[in-house]
Formats: C-alpha cells, structure tokens, sequence
C-alpha cells in the first residue's frame, strides 16, 4: 500500500475541503431538531397520531352515545366542550374524530406520491412525445377544480371510504408527476445515467434504482405537503357528504352536522372539530416546511 | 479617473490570518500570509483545492462567508486597510479598486438581461449618465477586443460562446479601472484555444490599463505564460514564492517541487512514470507544530514535525517556507511503477475495435439537419491508447457516443470488435460487446450515483457485465479495489465520503468490472487536482500494461495526451483532420489545425513559441464550410483549392494521414513538445 498514490484512509477520514465550502456537515436530522417550526408541527401531528391511535381507551364518554335528556349543553366540568344535538360528549368526539382523517389522508397521500413518482420518472426519463403527451393531459386535469373533480366521481361511484382514497390519490397523482418530473431532469443529464447505459441497464432499473434514491428529498416534500391538503381536501368532502358517512365522530362531518345550530348560540358544537382541522393542516404544513429546509442545506 | 495614493502596491498581505468557526472552534484556513502585488504586476498563487486561494480573494475583499472572519494580520488593498473600513469606504473599495472575474462566466452574467444592460450597470455606479453608460459600455466591448460591440451588446450571455462571455466579464471588471484585477481560475472549462486567447487578452490589457493582477489558479502552466511572480499555497500557507520563471525551473520547496513532477509535460508514452505526492492536504487545524507539509514530504526530519519554518529568503526575491529548502534536488520520488512500452502494431496485429466510415446526423427542428460526425474510419490494436483532440463541438465526444452505442450511427457505417460487426445501439449488443467497450467519464461526482456504495457501483457492473452474483461477484469486487489500490474498508463508502482521487478510482474499477477490451477515458483527470491527476494516470498505464486493454482518451490537455498515446487523432468539426504516431502528429509535419492547437498549449516553464491565433469560431456545423472545412480558420489557406474541395486523407508509411492540401513538405513542424522551443518559422513564413 505504501506505493499507493494519494494513500489511503477512511471514508470517514475524508479531510474537509477548506476554503469557503467549510460548514459543518450537519444531519437532517440534526438540522429538524434545531427548527421549532418543524418540533411544533411535530408535536401538533404527533398528538393527533396518538389521540387517533388511542384516544377511545381514555375518553372520558362513549363518542357515539346519545343523551337526550342532554343535548346542546354547554362546556361544563362534566362535558368540557358539552354536547352536541342528541347529546354525545363534544370533546370525546374530537379525540376520537381524528381517526378516520388520520387513516384516510395518509393512505391517499401514498397512493398519489407513488402514482405521481411513477408518472414523473417515465415523463422525465424518456421526455419527448412521452413526456409531451402526458404534460398536456396534466395540465387539462389541473385546469379542472379539484374539490369538482372529486366530487363528481364520488356521486358516479358512491361514497365509501375505499373510494375517497383511490379518487383523492388519483387526483393529487398530476400534482407530484410535475414535481418529480422537475426533479429527474435535474438527475437526467448526470453522468450516472449514461454509466448505466454502457453496462446494459434498462429503463425501468435507471428509473428506479438510479434516478429515484436521489430524489427522495423533493418527494418527501411534495408529499407532506400533499398531506396537508388531502386532509383538508377529505374534511371538505366529509363536509359536504361524500367522505366519511355517519355516525363517525369525523371533524368534517361534525361540523357538517351541527353548524345548522351555530346560529342559535351553540358554537361549541363545531368549534372544536374547526380548530382540531385547522391546528392538524398547520402542523402538516409546519412539517413540510421544516423538511423543506432541512433538505434545502 | 485618478487616484490619489498611487504610491502603494496595488495589494499588500500582512502576515493576513483567516479562520471558519465550525462547530465552535476555530478553524485556521489561512495562516500568515504576506504577499505584495504591485502596480502592474501579474502574480500567480497556485495550490490545490482546499489550499485557500479562494479565500484569499473572498478575505481581501472583506465577502467571506457568515462563518469566517480575519483573525490576524491586515490586507491593505491600494493602500486602505480592508478590515477597519467602514460600509461606505468598504463599498466604495469594491466598486471602485477591486474587481473579480470568476470562473464560470455563464454563472457570473445575468441570463435575462442583455449583455448591453449589465454593461451599462457597471457605468451606473460609476456615476455615468443615461446614454453615456452604452456608450462607453460598447466602447469597453472594443477595448477587449471584441469585434462586433454593438452585437454583442444586444446579445443575451447564452448567444456567446464561452470565451465571448468571459471577454464581457472582464470588459465588466476592467470598466472601473481597478486597482487589482483578481482571477480566480478564469480559463477553467475554456477550450485550450480560447484559454490562450484569454491569457493573451489579459496580459495585453494589463499592460494598457496597468492594473495588478491576482491570478488564481491550479492551473501551473497558465500562471508560468501569464505571471511574473508566483506564490505557492499549501494549506493556507505560503510555502514558496518567487519570480515564475526561476520558481518553476528550480523549485525551493518539496512541495513546489513535487507539483511539478506530478505534471506530465515532456516525453512520449513508454517515458517515465509521473511522480506523485503521497497523502492528503491536512484538514485545516489538524497540524499545529512543525511544518504543514512534513506528513507527505520524502525529505521531512524530526526538526520538521517540531519546528515550523520561517520563510527563509533565498536570494532574488525568492523565499521558502522549508527548513531544507537547499536540498530540494534531492527529494526522492515517490512513485516507480513499471514502464510501458508500446504495443506492436502492423499488418499482421489484429484490430481490437476498427471503425469504418462512421457518421452521425441529428435532426434538427425545422428539417435542418447537423452533421456531428462525418466518414470517420479509424482502427485500435489491443493495449493501444489513441489520443482525441480538438475544441468543444469538433464530435470527439459523439465518436465517444457511437462507439459505446450511447447514440447509433448513421447507417453506412460500421463498428467492429475483434472482427465482428456489432449493433449501433448498446441495448442491441450481445453482453460479451457490452463488457468490451467501457468508459471513464470525467467528473465522477457526476459518473458514479451518489445514493449507492462503492460496493454496490462496482458490484452491479460485475453483475450485469461479468454476469455473476454472490461470493463471486464479491470476490471481483474485492480484486478490482486492490487493483485500483482502495480497500475493502472503502466498500460501504458512499461517493461523497471519498477525495476526488478515490472517487476516480472507482470510476476506473466499475469500467475495469469485467474484462473490457477498449475503455473510452473522457478527460478522465480534468476534474483533479494535480498531484491526483498523476496518480489517476500512472493507474491507467499500469492497467493497461497489465491487462492489454485499448484506450480512447479524450483530452483538451496535451501533457496529459502525450503522455499517454501511441497514436494521436485530431478533430475539427466532425471530420477526422490528422490521424497517425503520437510522435509524428506532435512534431510535425501536422495539419495546421494541429499546430495552431499545439501552439495554443501553455507549458510550465513559461516559454512559448509564436502563437497561431484561429480568426474566428468554429463554424456551425448545420452549414460546414464548402471544401476544406478548417479553410475559414486557416492561417495556411493558400489556393482557391481549399474553398471547393476537400482533402484527400492518405496515410504515410507509419500511418501518418493528414487533410491538407499542402503537401508535407510545406507543412509545419511543431515543438518537440511543451517545453521544447519552438519551431514555428515555418508557419510564420507560409
């Protein structure tokens, strides 16, 4: 070895390069748990993960379980968000409720990253009329308003869980092509592709075991940031009826059910279930950001 | 303009100290460096990456990133002081007495604006009113020799070429008058013609503008054509300066010396091998008692590890940082590997890849056409190395393409390996053609995919090329990092955790994987530092020697093409322009393409012959010129002949073909080498 070039040491002996590239290479992970933005967003999503996964083992009252002798009441030391209209126990309700957006949102996330990352590897990849032909499908879909397009399925189909997933999944599936396809051009020219080239690759192992390890980053991204809306998109469906069906504690059908008494006064019926969407949406987004930036450096 | 205080140096480093704070400690990146440039004069610093150079710049212009800050000494830049002015003195310093050229002129113009527009922003902030600043700005165009000005004002920077772009950037920079002109690596990426041309055009204009010069650069025989005086940096220390010529003729330092050994600058293939500097550059911080360089230095005693040198000043404004600077000559060489004769070739030796007539069109919109190659036939005997130069767009690279099956051939041609034809594309080529023909790209943080391991980048080559899995596949791993000396140790390694020496090295072992018969090396050593690039190239020769494999090495550089070639192919916009024996296509008689390029190299010891200056760019390829296609360019155009028909290509006797339509006789006879004197009367006189 002592006849060797440069000598030889352990890659994680590699000398720092010197001069202005000097930074101290910091973990992602390192980078998350320094941003609040992220910790916040964190434990946001993190409580609702944990009131999805076991709030029915410690509410304090059966969500789904009327009193009538005691409906509308106030937030009082018994029911400390009170009751809605056939007197089930608001707060139980709001814990519980995360369940289904919870389990739903994810789910269609995941199905419109991994369509989406499929799409954008083959329109980046091959480019040409490929590329150009499925571009110009993606923009006629994304001239369409979402919510519409959703929904007119969900009335063609009928509305049940499996299908909220597979229409949410397929309409978020345009939005994550164009991101990884932004994200594979940048990889395509690459000297590593060619490289594969010469030693008989195919398409298919280029794609996905040369070009789609590097571009996790804008992915991991694009999807979180898919979460957000998915669970918005879904608490709007519940909403209107065509998402989570009765007599789910869900957020979005809560306050579909009871913002008829709003008027009268009775607003902790659908402010709880309102906050809990909105503090859920922001924590996904504080999530999103944080990785964003972390990946950024 | 003037200036009030003319009488100090344009530049002056007092014993100037600069650190990164990095995960709260200190981290020294220059280390008392004092250095004086004066009025007029061109200084070189040389040194690898991670040297400091850059910082160098960065800190006496005051722009060092968040982290870093001067920690000693002062840098008095035309005599004001550059860490205790205030924001307006300090802006006013940069506008007005400092100006930078980068490396990359792409990157330092805006693309949305008009070359007009960023031309008359700099006459803005020098106080220029409305119509005055295109006006001068066009003028500045002209004074940088740029023969269209009103063109190239109305131009966006991506209509330029390379060397146009960089002519704005320093008509930008020269508009103030500044003091100091700094350069940091401005001819990096520039074609050797047009880095010529750039130097050139610097040194001319330092002499009309008498402004001083910081010439930034690893580049050793860029600095010796350009500067009067050099500084050598090793791990943010002057370890050596002097005046460039006796500097680089006789180096005082181990290092210095050392960089030159490393260079390959005379002989032909089958010479010596280069000598290299073992080791790595010192993270920063990492040495703090005796001399940076004693770990990688032959010469180094204990007094080294214990005692810092002083600059020791060694007569004619020379000074070396080694206690030992009297006993350089006597630095040992630091690498033997066995010399490689070249390998027979005659009748009776078998091709190992012959290409017939290969050509290659590109459509283009609009039912134009471009025709990248044209009619190129050529053949390669096994362990032979045939060396392929020309400027960007002369089609080497699509050569490259077509014999590796990236892009397919026009039909007409063939590609044959060991005798038998084989498919234009690579995905029609049976696994025994696939593993033949391999390539070495030249940057291999773009080559080797940075999310897998060096385990997994080799072992998938042997894999799919060898075409065996498991133990086996791991055991031809194993043989393959030994023979690019890495180790197993080196196997779990991501790319990003390895020197640029080692990354090539792997890029060198996956094209290695499965035997391969000819291995395409695209400027496989243009990406490296020095003192690497000799070791990525010993590699290559030692490998050949061993495993008789053929070479096609793709090069700008010609140290490095000499070095390695038995035979030589020069390219000029698509067409084959001379092919033959290294030693005849380098000395002549050659096609005065080849000579003009060969002019056009800068050698170390800063001699140069009459330089022959191409008029004009290449022209485009869409619409070739009618007859010879280098007559538009030619200084050797003679006869109406060059205009309406195309030179025949015969070969001579050892297989020296030429398209020209002088006959030899009248052709030029070139150096004997970079660093031989020149022998251009021919040229000058025809």
């Amino acid at each position: 070895m002592s006849a060797t070039a440069e000598g030889i040491e352990t890659p994680e002996g590699e000398a720092a390069p010197a001069g202005p590239a000097i930074r101290a290479e910091r973990s992602t992970l390192g980078i998350l748990l320094r941003s609040p933005a992220f910790l916040i967003g964190a434990g946001i999503v993190l409580f609702w993960a944990f009131c999805a996964a076991f709030a029915p083992a410690f509410v304090p009252y059966d969500p789904l379980a009327d009193d009538l002798l005691n409906t509308l009441a106030p937030p009082s030391a018994e029911h400390w968000f009170g009751t809605d209209q056939i007197g089930r126990d608001v707060f139980s309700r709001v814990l519980v409720g995360a369940r289904d957006i919870l389990t739903i949102a994810p789910l269609a996330t995941l199905l419109g990253t991994a369509l989406g990352t499929a799409v954008g590897l083959v329109m980046g990849y091959f480019g040409g009329w490929v590329d150009a032909i499925i571009g110009r499908l993606i923009e006629v879909l994304l001239s369409l308003p979402l919510i519409i397009v959703a929904l007119m399925v969900l009335v063609a189909l009928g509305p049940a869980t499996p299908t909220v997933i597979i229409v949410v999944g397929l309409v978020f599936t345009p939005l994550v092509a164009r991101t990884v396809r932004a994200a594979v051009l940048s990889e395509r020219h690459l000297d590593y592709v060619p490289a594969a080239a010469v030693r008989g690759e195919g398409a298919l192992h280029v794609m996905f075991v040369e070009i789609l390890p590097n571009i996790w980053p804008p992915i991991i991204v694009e999807a979180t940031v898919r979460l957000g809306y998915a669970i918005f998109t879904i608490a709007s469906l519940s909403f209107l009826g065509f998402g989570v069906q009765p007599p789910s504690p869900d957020w979005g059908l809560a306050i579909a059910e009871n913002y008829g008494v709003l008027v009268g006064g009775f607003w902790w019926t659908v402010v709880p279930a309102t906050v809990a969407t909105a503090s859920l949406v922001v924590g996904v987004n504080l999530v999103a950001e944080g990785l964003q930036r972390a990946l950024a450096e | 303009m003037t200036r009030t205080d003319t009488a100090s140096p344009a530049l002056e480093l007092d014993d100037l100290s600069v650190a990164y704070h990095v995960r709260g400690r200190d981290l020294p990146v220059l280390s008392n460096v004092t250095l004086t440039i004066r009025r007029g004069e061109a200084y070189g610093l040389v040194g690898e990456s991670g040297s400091g150079k850059s910082t160098v710049a960065l800190a006496l212009q005051r722009v060092l990133p968040a982290n870093g800050r001067i920690s000693g000494g002062h840098a008095r830049v035309a005599g004001k002081d550059v860490a205790t002015l205030g924001s307006a003195a300090l802006r006013q310093m940069r506008a007005r007495d400092v100006a930078m050229v980068f490396q990359d002129p792409g990157k330092a113009l805006n693309p949305s604006l008009t070359v007009g527009r960023q031309m008359a922003e700099v006459f803005e902030i020098l106080g220029a009113a409305g119509k005055e600043r295109y006006r001068r700005g066009e003028e500045m165009l002209g004074r940088v020799r740029i023969s269209d000005p009103a063109r190239v004002m109305a131009s966006f920077p991506h209509q330029l070429s390379g060397g146009m772009q960089q002519r704005v950037v320093i008509a930008m920079a020269l508009a103030k008058d500044p003091a100091l002109l700094i350069l940091d690596e401005p001819t990096t990426g520039l074609d050797a013609t047009i880095e010529a041309e750039v130097l050139d055009l610097v040194d001319t204009l330092r002499q009309e503008f008498g402004a001083a010069i910081l010439f930034i650069s690893h580049n050793l025989a860029a600095v010796a054509s350009l500067c009067s005086r050099v500084g050598v940096l090793y791990a943010g220390r002057l370890v050596e300066e002097g005046p460039a010529r006796a500097l680089f003729a006789d180096p005082r330092h181990p290092y210095t010396a050392g960089l030159l050994r490393c260079l390959p600058r005379a002989g032909f293939k089958g010479g010596p091998a280069l000598d290299n500097i073992p080791g790595f550059p010192p993270p920063p911080g990492s040495i703090t008692r005796g001399c940076v360089f004693a770990p990688r230095c032959g010469l180094a005693e204990e007094r080294c590890r214990a005692e810092e040198p002083p600059l020791y000043a060694i007569g004619s404004g020379r000074g070396s940082r080694c206690h030992f600077h009297d006993r350089v000559d006597d630095l040992p060489r630091m690498s033997e590997p066995p010399q490689v004769n070249s390998p027979e070739r005659g009748p009776n030796v078998e091709p190992v890849l012959k290409l017939e007539h290969l050509s290659k069109t590109y459509k283009l919109p609009g039912d134009r056409r471009v025709q990248a190659l044209r009619d190129v036939s050529l053949s390669l005997a096994p362990g032979e190395t045939l060396g392929l130069v020309g400027e960007s767009g002369s089609g080497k690279s699509t050569l490259a393409n077509l014999v590796l099956g990236l892009a397919e051939h026009d039909a007409g041609g063939r590609i044959s390996l060991d005798g038998t034809a084989i498919a234009p594309s690579v995905h029609a080529r049976p696994r025994e053609a696939v593993k033949s023909v391999q390539i070495v790209f030249q940057n291999p943080d773009s080559a080797l995919n940075r999310a897998h391991t060096v385990k997994h980048l080799i072992g998938r080559a042997v894999e799919r090329l060898a075409g065996v899995g498991g133990a086996e596949r791991d055991g031809r791993v194993k043989r393959l990092l030994e023979a690019v000396r890495l180790t197993p140790r080196q196997l779990p390694a991501k790319p990003r955790q390895l020197s640029g020496g080692m990354k090539q090295r792997v890029a060198v072992a996956r094209a290695f994987a499965a035997d391969p018969r000819v291995i395409v090396c695209d400027e496989p050593t243009s990406a490296l530092d020095v003192s690497v690039q000799s070791a990525i190239l010993n590699l290559l020769t030692e490998l050949q020697a061993e495993r008789q494999v053929s070479y096609i090495l793709i090069s700008h550089d010609l140290g490095v093409v000499r070095h390695l070639s038995d035979r030589i192919a020069v390219m000029y916009l698509g067409r084959l322009m001379e092919i033959g024996p290294a030693r005849s296509v380098l000395q002549g008689p050659h096609h005065p393409y080849t000579e003009a390029l060969l002019s056009a190299a800068p050698t170390v010891t800063g001699e140069r012959g009459t330089r022959i200056k191409l008029e004009g760019q290449i022209p485009s390829p869409v619409n070739p010129p009618t007859g010879c296609v280098f007559n538009t360019r030619c200084p050797r155009k003679f006869a109406k002949i060059c205009e309406t028909e195309e030179p025949g290509f015969a070969p001579d006797a050892e297989g020296h073909a030429i398209r020209c339509h002088l006959p030899r006789e009248k052709l030029g006879r070139g150096r004997t080498g970079p660093g031989a004197p020149a022998a251009a009367e021919t040229a000058a006189s025809g």
